[in-house]
C-alpha cells in the first residue's frame, strides 16, 4: 500500500512540475527529520525532571511548564507583557529600518563616505549595546523611550552595515548593462542598484529585529520597567516561580522565532530571485 | 580569392573617414593604460557599416576592452570614437554580455527585461508591446517570456539578452563572447539566429570571440589583433554567401580563410 501519492504519474500527465514533486516528497521526510531535535530535547528535559538529575526547584516538568504557559496566555496575564515587548521591539526595529536604509544606501553608493565611517560602524557594532544603557538613560530618561532608543541604535548599525554592503556589492555587469542602454545614474540607482541590494538588505533587517528583541528583553529586566517579557522573566525568578520563568522564556522564544519566520516569508516573496 | 588582407591601418583624419561611405565606426588615436603599461597606444580603427566584424587576438590583448571602450563601458585615456560622425551619446547601441546570468535583471520577467531599454528610451507602453511582439515573431520564440530569467535555460537567457539588445533598433550590436557560457547545441542554434537577424536587419555587428572557427564563420571581416600594445595585425575578409551553414565549414574558402587567420594569429603570438 502506498502512503504517498504517485507523483511520477502526475508528472507524466504534466500536472505537476519536477520541482514540485521533489519538494513534496522531500517535505514529508524533512518534517520528520525536523521534529527529531525538539522531541529529543523534551525527552531529555522530562528524563532530567523524572530522574531528579536536577532539583525540581530548578527544573519543573515540561508538562507543568506548558500548562503554566497555557494558563498565563489563556488568562491574559502574559498577553500584556508579550504585547509590550512586541511593541517596543517593533518600534525599535521600525526606527532602525527607516533611519538605516537611506543611510546604508548613501554609505554604500559612495566609496569615500563608506571608507571614512567604516571604522566607526565596525567599532560600535562590536560594542555591546547593553554597555550604552546608562548613557541612553542619561539622554532619554528612565521612560520607555530609552529602551527603544538603545535597541533602535543597535539594530540601526546592523541595518546600515548590511544595506551598504548590499549596495556596494551590486553586480557590476547589471549596472553596465543598464548604462549601455543609456540609463541615467538615477535610473541605474533606482532600477538596478536598489534591487541588487535587496537580498542583503533583508538579511540585515532580519538580523536587526533579532538584535532589537535581545536588547529590549535585557532592558526590561534591568532598567526599570513595569511590564514586558523581560520584566516577567526576572520577576518570576525573584519569587522563584520557575514554571512561570520558563514559560516566559519560551514565550520570548516564540516571539523571536515568529518574527524571523515572518521576515523570511516576506523575503522569499519579495526578493524571489535571491540566490538564483 | 576571398581571403584578401589589408595592410595595417594608417591613421586617417576623422573627418575624412566619416565622409567615406562605408566607414561607420571610426577610432582615432585611442590610448589606454592598463596597470601602468600601455594596452592601446595611438590605436586607429575603421568598422564598416552593415558588416559583421569579428575580433580575434592573443590572450590579454584587450579584445573585450576594445569593444567596451567603443561601447562606452570602459573609459579611454585619450582618443576619439565616432559613429558615423556622431558621439556615443547620440547613438543607440546594443550590447550582449558573455555572462547572461549577471546581465539580465532577475527581478524583471524576461518580457520586461526586453522592454527595459525601450522604457529608458521613453517609448510608450503600446510601442513597447508592439516591438516585443515583433521580436518574438522574428526570433520565433516558443518559450514563455513571462517567466523570470532564472527560470529559463542558459540558451534561452542569452536569447532574451540578444532580444533586449536589439529591442531599441540599435545601430551597432556588440557581442562579447556571447556563446562561451553555452553548450555546443545552443551555441549552434543562437549563432544561426544571430546570422538570421543580421541578414534581416543589416545591423552592424561587432563580435569578440575566442573561437576562431566561430569568428570566421559569422564574419564579413575578421580583425586580428597583435599582442599589447595592441594594434590591428591584419583584417581578413570572408565573402562566403549567407545564409551560411554546416557545409560552409567544409568549403575550401572557409578552410583557407581560417588557415590564413591562424597563421597571422600564431605569428603574432610568437612575436
Amino acid at each position: 500500500m502506498k502512503l504517498l501519492p504517485d507523483y511520477r504519474r502526475w508528472l507524466r500527465a504534466g500536472i505537476v512540475s519536477p520541482e514540485q514533486t521533489a519538494g513534496a516528497t522531500a517535505g514529508f521526510s524533512r518534517l520528520r527529520t525536523v521534529l527529531i531535535g525538539p522531541l529529543a530535547l523534551v525527552a531529555v528535559w522530562w528524563l532530567a525532571f523524572d530522574a531528579q538529575w536536577v532539583s525540581h526547584k530548578l527544573l519543573p516538568s515540561p508538562w507543568t511548564t506548558v500548562q503554566s504557559l497555557w494558563e498565563s496566555v489563556a488568562s491574559g496575564a502574559m498577553t500584556k507583557d508579550f504585547l509590550s515587548t512586541f511593541n517596543r521591539t517593533l518600534s525599535a526595529f521600525a526606527i532602525a529600518a527607516v533611519a538605516g536604509i537611506p543611510v546604508g544606501i548613501l554609505f554604500g553608493s559612495n566609496q569615500k563616505i563608506y571608507r571614512s565611517i567604516e571604522f566607526l560602524v565596525d567599532f560600535f557594532r562590536s560594542t555591546p549595546a547593553t554597555a550604552m544603557f546608562p548613557l541612553f538613560l542619561l539622554i532619554f530618561g528612565i521612560g520607555d523611550f530609552a529602551k527603544i532608543a538603545v535597541a533602535a541604535f543597535a539594530a540601526w548599525l546592523v541595518v546600515v552595515f548590511n544595506v551598504a554592503y548590499g549596495v556596494m556589492n551590486a553586480r557590476q555587469t547589471r549596472i553596465l548593462a543598464a548604462r549601455v542602454m543609456g540609463a541615467s545614474s538615477w535610473r541605474v540607482f533606482r532600477d538596478v542598484m536598489f534591487f541588487e541590494s535587496l537580498p542583503q538588505t533583508f538579511i540585515g533587517l532580519r538580523m536587526a529585529v533579532s538584535v532589537a528583541l535581545v536588547v529590549i528583553i535585557v532592558a526590561e529586566m534591568f532598567i526599570g520597567s513595569s511590564d514586558g517579557l523581560g520584566r516577567r522573566i526576572i520577576d518570576s525568578q525573584q519569587v522563584f516561580d520557575l514554571q512561570q520563568m520558563y514559560a516566559s522564556i519560551i514565550a520570548s522564544g516564540v516571539m523571536g522565532y515568529g518574527v524571523n519566520l515572518f521576515f523570511l516569508a516576506i523575503e522569499k516573496w519579495l526578493v524571489h530571485w535571491s540566490g538564483k | 580569392m576571398s581571403a584578401q588582407t589589408e595592410p595595417r591601418l594608417r591613421p586617417v583624419p576623422a573627418e575624412q573617414a566619416v565622409h567615406g561611405r562605408q566607414t561607420y565606426i571610426t577610432v582615432r588615436g585611442l590610448s589606454k593604460q592598463f596597470a601602468g603599461s600601455p594596452l592601446y597606444a595611438d590605436f586607429n580603427l575603421d568598422i564598416p557599416q552593415g558588416k559583421f566584424t569579428s575580433i580575434f587576438g592573443p590572450n590579454g590583448c584587450g579584445k573585450s576592452t576594445l569593444i567596451n571602450m567603443i561601447a562606452g563601458l570602459t573609459p579611454v585615456d585619450a582618443g576619439d570614437i565616432l559613429f558615423d560622425g556622431k558621439t556615443l551619446k547620440e547613438t543607440t547601441i546594443g550590447y550582449v554580455f558573455q555572462n547572461y546570468r549577471d546581465a539580465l535583471l532577475p527581478w524583471k520577467r524576461a518580457l520586461d527585461n526586453i522592454k527595459y531599454p525601450l522604457e529608458i528610451a521613453g517609448k510608450s507602453k503600446s510601442e513597447r508591446t508592439r516591438r516585443v511582439e515583433e521580436l518574438i515573431a522574428s526570433f520565433d520564440i516558443r518559450f514563455d517570456l513571462s517567466r523570470y530569467p532564472y527560470e529559463l535555460s542558459g540558451g534561452q537567457q542569452q536569447l532574451v539578452s540578444i532580444m533586449r539588445a536589439l529591442a531599441p533598433h540599435p545601430e551597432v550590436l556588440f557581442l562579447d563572447e556571447p556563446f562561451s557560457a553555452l553548450d555546443y547545441e545552443m551555441t549552434l542554434f543562437i549563432r544561426d539566429k544571430l546570422q538570421e537577424i543580421f541578414r534581416a536587419t543589416g545591423v552592424t555587428m561587432l563580435l569578440v570571440s575566442h573561437d576562431l572557427e566561430e569568428a570566421v564563420y559569422l564574419a564579413d571581416r575578421v580583425l586580428l589583433l597583435t599582442k599589447r600594445p595592441t594594434q590591428v595585425a591584419e583584417t581578413v575578409h570572408f565573402h562566403a554567401p549567407r545564409p551560411r551553414d554546416a557545409d560552409t565549414l567544409s568549403t575550401e574558402d572557409f578552410i583557407r580563410t581560417k588557415a590564413r587567420c591562424l597563421e597571422i594569429f600564431q605569428r603574432e603570438v610568437r612575436r
